[in-house]
């Protein structure tokens, strides 16, 4: 019989198994908040190679996507910042990994438009600056815009505070970041959640993101790692 | 005369005088430097609410060491605290709330800005290219842009010019600038000094300007005390 269950995965290692040789995959998380954890580990044990990663940001030297990096699994990063990591840097000047830069918020919405079956759009973002090259520009209302295009991927893995056994998902904070673009814009989207229940158990009025994008979960305990922590301290 | 002042005394000279762009009522996005340190001059008699891009509306002070929640960062990926009736959401719609201009004002850095308001901060040909992040969205999304930066580079040439020489973050996107000499209006015709700093004169910020500079009737001393 035919179900809206989800696939629960019982291993990291059988969850990123839909990632091969030359596929493009999509990563959440903005600098190193919201990633899948656990999931970027399994694909590092996995070594499989030739990568085209879409995530903002490239994690840093040891972990999250930096751990990709290192084993040089990655041929291709598209994102807005990559200035954290140096061994980025390294493969990019020795021509090992190829760079598209996109502003953010073309970043973002280029997911979202791949999710939600728009090809391409206009953004004023870009126009006049070096990304423009090559790109149409077309005025609207005396205002000249850039057309970018969406962007989807063979595999997004996402990261959530709680899902269900439907796919639903609820994210935490600024964890969502680019989460839920990138869950709708998978052929095969893998969430990793911190805490997995039943349906029925999350308020479906504060779900962020329908079951209907996900495809498989997994429970995964996170380390949380702070890039820049900032505190206050008591008078 | 010219004015010596070290670097923090001028970060904080600037960041005072920026301050004075925030309304009560605006919601504001603070760049990632210098401009994130506006928010700590900001007058308690204004209500603002903070933008921040990766998807927060709302941005609180820094935590004490045992509020620190990991899932809780500013663009700058600092740890940060929401503020009361902050509101969280993905970088798609916060990109929506600055591309769709629901923005009052961005306050951001600058390498170079030119005379018809074009802006270059994110890259310097011949240097590793960290990419852009959500400047390229922001400086077209808000009602006003601000540019907060040193007059001069550090070899004293000038950093507001003709025309920018690195390449661009957005084509005539600059409203006002701020500096420790001076703040200036870009204008139809060019730029126009509005403030000076106390202890320089109109040819002293000639000198270090390239840019053709008109100076206002109304010439004000910049007042950044609080």
């Amino acid at each position: 019989m035919e179900t809206n269950m989800k696939h629960i995965h019982t291993s990291f290692q059988e969850a990123v198994k839909d990632i091969n040789d030359h596929s493009t995959i999509m990563v959440g998380g903005f600098g190193l908040v919201g990633i899948p954890e656990n999931l970027i580990l399994a694909l590092v044990e996995s070594n499989v190679k030739h990568l085209t990663v879409i995530s903002n940001n490239c994690g840093v030297d040891d972990w999250g996507l930096g751990l990709l990096l290192e084993n040089k699994q990655i041929d291709k990063m598209i994102g807005s910042y990559v200035g954290e990591n140096k061994e980025f840097e390294r493969q990019v000047l020795a021509g090992e990994l190829e760079v598209e830069l996109t502003p953010q918020g073309t970043l973002a919405e280029r997911i979202r438009a791949g999710g939600a079956g728009i090809p391409a759009f206009y953004t004023p973002a870009g126009v006049g600056t070096p990304i423009a090259e090559g790109k149409e520009v077309r005025t609207f209302d005396g205002r000249d815009y850039l057309l970018e295009t969406g962007l989807t991927a063979d595999v997004s893995l996402v990261r959530a505070l709680k899902g269900d056994k439907h796919g639903n998902l609820i994210y935490n904070k600024t964890a969502r970041n680019f989460n839920p673009m990138m869950a709708a814009a998978g052929a095969v989207t893998i969430a990793e959640v911190e805490e997995l229940v039943e349906p029925g158990e999350l308020d479906a009025d504060q779900i962020h993101t329908p079951g209907i994008y996900v495809q498989g979960l997994i429970e995964g305990q996170q380390e949380k790692r702070i890039e820049r922590r900032t505190v206050r301290t008591h008078a | 005369m010219a004015v010596e002042m070290d670097k923090a005394a001028v970060r904080e000279l600037i960041a005072r005088r920026a301050e004075k762009e925030i309304e009560s009522g605006y919601y504001v996005n603070l760049g990632i430097g210098m401009p994130t340190m506006v928010a700590n001059y900001i007058d308690n008699d204004k209500e603002v609410v903070l933008q921040s891009e990766n998807g927060l509306l709302g941005i609180g002070r820094s935590p004490y060491e045992e509020e620190v929640d990991p899932d809780l960062i500013n663009a700058g990926k600092e740890t940060v605290t929401a503020s009361i009736g902050a509101a969280y959401c993905d970088s798609a719609e916060s990109f929506a709330m600055i591309r769709g201009e629901h923005l009052d004002l961005a306050i951001l850095g600058g390498m170079e800005v030119a005379e018809n308001g074009d802006l270059a901060n994110w890259m310097i040909p011949g240097k590793m290219i960290k990419g852009m992040g959500g400047a390229m969205d922001i400086v077209h999304g808000s009602k006003k842009v601000v540019i907060i930066m040193d007059h001069v580079n550090k070899h004293g040439d000038p950093k507001i010019l003709k025309a920018c020489r690195l390449p661009l973050t957005g084509k005539g996107v600059v409203d006002r600038i701020i500096t420790e000499r001076a703040v200036m209006d870009v204008t139809e015709e060019s730029l126009k000094l509005i403030e000076i700093a106390e202890g320089w004169t109109v040819d002293e910020i000639k000198a270090s300007t390239e840019a053709d500079l008109i100076v206002s009737d109304e010439l004000m001393t910049i007042q950044s005390n609080t």
